[in-house]
């Protein structure tokens, strides 16, 4: 097991390296970072000292070295836009994308494997078709354009929540609630689909030619088999709103991550995407190792050595 | 008496392309498939759904009312047909720069079927290549390639998306080409997990040993297994893009802003939303009808294609 | 005593059974998409007690959907047992099986009627150690306390022959070998102590030197607790290692029936003989050509009004295709559906 996990760790490793990289590569890909970073109107001249003060000019190798440097001890330079240091800007701004993504996350899951469960245990029925309709609904519904119908409605016209920001305990459930419908979707039709792909394993004829009750036959048999799926997707879904709550932050004005990457997009503050993008890509590693630990736990397979 | 709850699939079908292959004749299969479909008709209605889409992008300039890119600032902002204020020559109404609405989201659709298409195309198309080496020569390059995989899948992938969009700048081909490649991963993971899959059953060590050779092997044995997971993939992939032409598109990082997409009408009608709701509105009730066709048309083609299997979807 | 069913009618119901299990007319038939599997069509026998009972037949031959028919584990839809009896004489009462609801069926299963399944490798849950797998049998079916359980599972361990029980006990089924697996599966069948155990092909996944000790095991168990079993498969080695009496089936039917040395003796139908005669032996000499059954298996979704292995029979008459043949005695304890043997006094050695 510990094999499993030493080598799980050194993958997060390599992936953080490949990230900066990536993340090091993407600014330079037009071939000028600088005239990427300053806007239209800027002279030749302030083009160039530009250039010069960011270190462009230098070999690539150098400035790589210069970035990792940077990178490790969690320096991005300074923000164009604010003219400070970029990382903790970022780092500010984490605690509310982390509730946001939480919160989500939790009124998905509440919701989603209960209903997803009933699907699985009587397909066809009441339940599961309100399931599907909703999983399928949750799905295809564009995230952001709910996200302004929600505050049109809820916000402007009754009044029930606040249409933008972070103020009140109420101002989360909007956004969250939008955060995490997709999510609630995929939950869903995992879980019921889940929930009968194990129904028909041969493992589970075993549990009923025991003569088990059924109620016993999901509490022991069914639900721990479903739950190992679940865990792995669950996990990603959750490194997925931490990346993906960019729109919902923006259209509800909400003071994470996501609404300074807007930002500093429309102000070409490439600097801060970077510091940006790396900084969630780092959240979600640490994430996607925690659900491997997990997995470890829950399913005894991965335990023992293969 | 039976136990109703002893195994629960009652989709008591084979895998649909061992039966299609069966059939004898045209129109037998294409009966087949029409059963298919009307004994679930939530397939139906996807199937409807997506044709529809896609009659109104083929289609266009003929069920327009309008050129999408004609402005006229005196009508800008004009409210639909029913209500007051709006006409029956703009049915839904204005944009703030007096485009009309419905005539921007029939055209929308063309953006939005182009980009799904072409994204999937080349997401496809790299993923099996990349997949398929993968999977066929196991060990080592295997470890590699999933290596990659399995890195850029695990990144914050809107982010990424955002990240590059901004850096390339504004067109329709940058979107096509991000798209293709970052989605390409997937499927080179469900490619990869095919062909190992087939691996397994054997028949390709029996094709070897009868002799064959490599194109027949390719094309008799790997590819008629590969089509029905990447048929169910490409659909959903196809109403992810359109998805996330959209959000660019609503951040103002898609096609250029004169262009008709439906992500680029979702950013104009932002600002106007308490006043003049239906700017947005209607771009997103298409983006909703699309993609809802499209899953449900995704489910079936999973159902009828592989009903049994574990499901493939990241 | 022994029943005779030549048309299907009961006899006098209070003479008392000696069988554990008796079966009248059994149908079950599958509807799916692509029409009516005829899997089992009017299936009639009976097991007695301490006895066991070889069902043989090839792939599809409706042997399996037959013993699940009986316990309720036919998956419904698309599965729907038509009609017939089974009465079982179980611990408390007799009752027909095919009756009863499904809280009555679960009280049987695990208790009075124990199944082990064909592929050890699936049919244990991968992520539940093996000794709980085995006591919840036991806190299922009797009043015991956990301690109680626990002892008792370490007990069957120990009985199905696997060494350091306590150890064992704790063990996930991925840690044991397939052998070992399936000999868990037995103890999870035995651990109720029931009247009857259904092997739907219970060694078939497993090499021949296991095959030979579970088949020990099996018989050891019927000695020491008078357990009757029914044993599926479509290996005739096994089933002259440790049958009674055999059935063998085909199409959904019964062929023959009879104890098992008549059977290997006087092999009566066209099937049975066309089985045995497919069988290398060791000690023929010489070179010779291995004998099939010419045609190919029936079709189930095609409903037939004629004996099911016409086709590939070598004696088939007009009869044979206009009527459908019902199980008739030629011998005590032997019976056979078949006109030509029964009608015409056919026998082996016509050819």
């Amino acid at each position: 097991m510990l094999r499993y996990f030493l080598s799980k760790i050194l993958q997060s490793v390599l992936i953080f390296l490949g990230i900066l990289l990536l993340v090091f590569a993407m600014v330079r890909v037009t071939g000028d970072p600088a005239a990427l970073m300053l806007s239209r109107q800027v002279s030749q001249d302030d083009i160039e000292e530009f250039r010069e003060r960011m270190g462009f000019n230098d070999p690539l190798i150098v400035q790589f070295g210069r970035f990792m440097s940077g990178a490790v001890v969690g320096d991005f330079g300074n923000s164009l836009h604010y003219k400070t240091p970029a990382m903790p800007l970022v780092v500010e701004r984490m605690p509310a994308t982390v509730q946001l993504a939480v919160t989500g996350l939790l009124m998905a899951v509440v919701i989603g494997i209960p209903l997803g469960i009933l699907g699985g245990f009587k397909p066809g029925s009441i339940f599961d078709n309100l399931g599907r309709l909703v999983a399928l609904l949750g799905q295809s519904v564009p995230n952001f354009w709910l996200a302004l119908i929600m505050i049109l409605f809820f916000a402007v016209r009754l009044g029930w929540f606040p249409s933008f920001g972070r103020d009140t305990w109420k101002s989360v459930i909007m956004p969250a609630f939008v955060l995490g419908l997709p999510i609630l979707g995929r939950i869903v039709r995992l879980t019921r689909s889940a929930v009968l792909e194990i129904r028909d394993e041969d493992f589970i004829l075993t549990a009923h030619s025991k003569g088990l009750e059924l109620q016993t036959i999901y509490r022991k048999h069914v639900f721990p088999n479903v739950a190992i799926i679940l865990v792995s997707v669950i996990g990603v879904s959750f490194g997925y709103m931490l990346g993906g709550s960019i729109y919902i932050e923006a259209i509800f004005a909400w003071p994470g991550m996501g609404g300074l990457l807007e930002q500093a997009v429309g102000w070409r503050d490439f600097p801060l995407v970077q510091a940006i993008a790396v900084f969630t890509s780092v959240v979600v590693l640490g994430l996607n190792l925690l659900t491997d630990v997990i997995y470890a736990v829950v399913d005894p397979r991965i335990r023992y050595d293969r | 008496m039976t136990d109703k709850q002893i195994t629960g699939s009652s989709k008591a079908h084979r895998n649909g392309i061992e039966a299609l292959s069966q059939k004898r004749n045209i129109s037998e299969r294409l009966r087949y498939i029409w059963k298919l479909l009307w004994n679930d008709k939530s397939g139906l209605i996807g199937l409807i759904l997506f044709l529809i889409v896609v009659f109104a992008a083929v289609f266009a300039p003929m069920i327009s009312t309008a050129d999408p890119l004609d402005q006229n600032l005196k009508i800008s902002k004009m409210p639909p047909a029913w209500h007051e204020g709006g006409s029956w020559e703009h049915p839904f109404g204005t944009d703030p720069l007096g485009r009309d609405l419905y005539s921007r989201v029939i055209y929308g659709s063309r953006v939005s079927l182009t980009v799904g298409f072409f994204g999937v195309l080349i997401a496809g198309g790299l993923g099996m290549i990349v997949g398929a080496i993968a999977g066929y020569f196991g060990g080592r390059v295997d470890d590699l390639v999933m290596g990659i995989i399995n890195m850029i899948l695990s990144l914050p992938y809107l982010l990424f998306v955002v990240f590059i969009a901004a850096v390339l700048g504004r067109s329709l081909l940058n979107i096509i080409l991000i798209f293709g490649i970052t989605d390409a991963p997937i499927f080179a993971r469900v490619t990869r997990g095919e062909v190992l899959r087939i691996k397994e059953l054997g028949y390709i060590e029996s094709a070897v040993c009868a002799g064959a050779r490599w194109p027949r092997i390719v094309f008799d044995h790997i590819l008629p297994n590969l089509i029905g997971p990447l048929i169910v993939l490409s659909t959903f992939e196809m109403s992810a893009m359109i998805f996330y032409e959209a959000g660019l598109g609503f951040l103002g990082l898609s096609v250029p802003p004169s262009v008709p997409s439906w992500g680029n009408m979702l950013s104009d009608g932002r600002l106007y939303l308490q006043q003049h709701p239906w700017i947005a509105t209607y771009a997103g009730l298409a983006i909703m009808f699309t993609s809802l066709g499209m899953n449900l048309l995704g489910d079936w083609l999973r159902d009828v294609l592989d009903p049994r299997r574990r499901r493939a979807r990241k | 005593m022994f029943w005779i069913r030549v048309e299907g009618e009961r006899e006098n119901e209070e003479i008392v059974m000696t069988a554990v299990l008796e079966v009248h007319d059994l149908v079950t038939k599958f509807y799916t998409l692509e029409g009516i599997v005829h899997a089992v069509n009017g299936v009639s026998f009976s097991v007695n007690k301490g006895e066991i009972l070889a069902v043989v037949g090839e792939s599809g031959s409706g042997k399996s959907v037959t013993m699940k028919s009986l316990l309720g584990l036919i998956s419904s839809p698309p599965g729907k047992i038509e009609s017939g009896k089974a009465i079982f004489n179980g611990s408390n009462e007799l009752g027909d099986l095919l009756e009863y609801s499904p809280q009555q069926l679960r009280d049987i299963r695990g208790g009075d009627i124990g199944y082990v399944f064909q592929d050890p490798g699936s049919t244990l849950n991968p992520i539940m150690t093996v000794g709980e797998q085995i006591a919840e049998t036991i806190l299922r079916h009797q009043v015991v306390s956990r301690e109680e359980a626990y002892k008792k599972t370490l007990n069957l361990l120990e009985k199905v022959g696997i060494a350091d029980p306590v150890t064992r006990y704790k063990n996930y089924p991925f840690q044991f070998s397939g052998g070992m697996r399936q000999r868990v599966m037995i103890a999870i069948a035995i651990a109720c102590e029931p009247q009857m155990i259904i092997a739907d092909e219970p060694t078939t996944a497993l090499d021949v030197t296991i095959q030979a000790q579970i088949i020990d095991l099996f018989k050891k168990f019927q000695k020491e607790l008078n357990i009757a079993v029914i044993w599926i498969t479509h290996d005739l080695g096994v089933v002259a290692g440790i049958a009674d009496r055999v059935l063998v089936m085909y199409g959904g039917r019964i062929m023959e029936t009879a104890p098992v040395n008549k059977l290997y003796e006087n092999p009566t139908h066209p099937y049975t003989i066309g089985l045995l005669g497919s069988l290398p032996r060791l000690n023929e000499d010489g070179y010779k050509r291995l004998v099939g059954i010419k045609g190919v298996p029936l079709d189930a979704s095609k409903e037939i009004k004629h004996c099911p292995f016409a086709a590939r029979c070598d004696y088939a008459f007009e009869r044979c295709w206009n009527e459908i043949p019902k199980l008739a005695e030629i011998d005590p304890e032997h019976k056979v559906s078949c006109f030509y043997r029964v009608e015409k006094g056919g026998s082996q050695y016509d050819r």
